[in-house]
């Protein structure tokens, strides 16, 4: 299960966006609707490839689901530890930028690997380079790419890569 | 449902106060954007989350604006670290470690 091209999941997923934006079924606000999702979906077409690496196996939904609450628990630590180290006196930080290795291949998983590293605590995606992240963090540990790999990307890449690719 | 909806508000609110003192007290543009970004992100979510408790008819459309926050605020994030770094803003003198400077000075 999957197209080449992927453009069918930019039509559903904007189909849906339409749907709950509108909050109508009437046959006017579909056609309208219709109408909106061809120019957007023609407008990206350069980028219709980019939703090509997603999977819809019952596994792959599974891990996407278990991905948001990951995301959404690092999500909370991120704010508290944001919170504790604004609210010391001594603002304990210790910066700095760390060069990262990743395994995902696309586009789009590096895209949502580099936000779920943005989100999460202290890091700050600053670039990607073909398999290489630069990421500021506001308290380096360890020396090398392996240890900050290990520390920042692994725990989320594991389960992005059940998702995609 | 109200009383839900008030404390996800309160919390919001007390999440969006400490990232603006974080941009305060945070001492280069990098570490700003990292208190500015994951306050404002959890900041927003919880006060719009708190709106659909409160007013259940726009929870749909509250539901909508959190997935646009959760996309647009980290890319906007790393495109403004980003740009500062090409723009050659230098980090913080507490700062310990830079990978991408020799990267950048390669090219």
């Amino acid at each position: 299960m999957k197209p080449r091209s992927g453009l069918p999941y930019l039509i559903v997923s904007l189909a849906i966006v339409w749907v709950l934006v509108t909050a109508s079924t009437s046959s006017d606000e579909l056609l309208i609707g219709g109408l909106a999702v061809a120019i957007v979906a023609l407008a990206v077409r350069n980028l219709w490839g980019v939703f090509a690496g997603i999977r819809f196996t019952p596994r792959a939904i599974v891990s996407a689901i278990a991905y948001f609450f990951i995301f959404l628990r690092e999500l909370v630590k991120a704010n508290l530890d944001v919170a504790s180290r604004v609210l010391r006196p001594s603002l304990p930080i210790r910066p700095g930028i760390v060069e990262v290795r990743t395994g995902m291949r696309s586009s789009l998983g590096k895209l949502m690997l580099a936000n779920s590293i943005t989100l999460t605590p202290g890091t700050l995606t600053l670039d990607v380079r073909d398999d290489r992240m630069f990421i500021h963090w506001i308290d380096v540990q360890g020396q090398d790419a392996d240890a900050a790999t290990k520390a920042i990307v692994s725990g989320f890449e594991n389960t992005l890569k059940e998702v995609m690719e | 449902m109200t009383i839900a909806g008030n404390v996800l508000v309160l919390l919001g609110s007390a999440f969006l106060v400490l990232g603006g003192l974080g941009l305060l007290r945070m001492p280069d543009v990098y570490n700003r954007l990292q208190a500015g970004t994951k306050a404002t992100t959890l900041g927003a979510m919880s006060v719009l989350l708190g709106s659909a408790f409160l007013a259940p008819g726009l929870a749909t459309k509250a539901v909508l604006v959190i997935v646009f926050i959760a996309l647009a605020n980290p890319i906007s994030s790393s495109t403004i670290a980003r740009s500062a770094y090409k723009a050659g803003i230098p980090l913080a003198p507490v700062s310990v470690r830079d990978d991408l400077k020799s990267k950048e000075a390669a090219e």
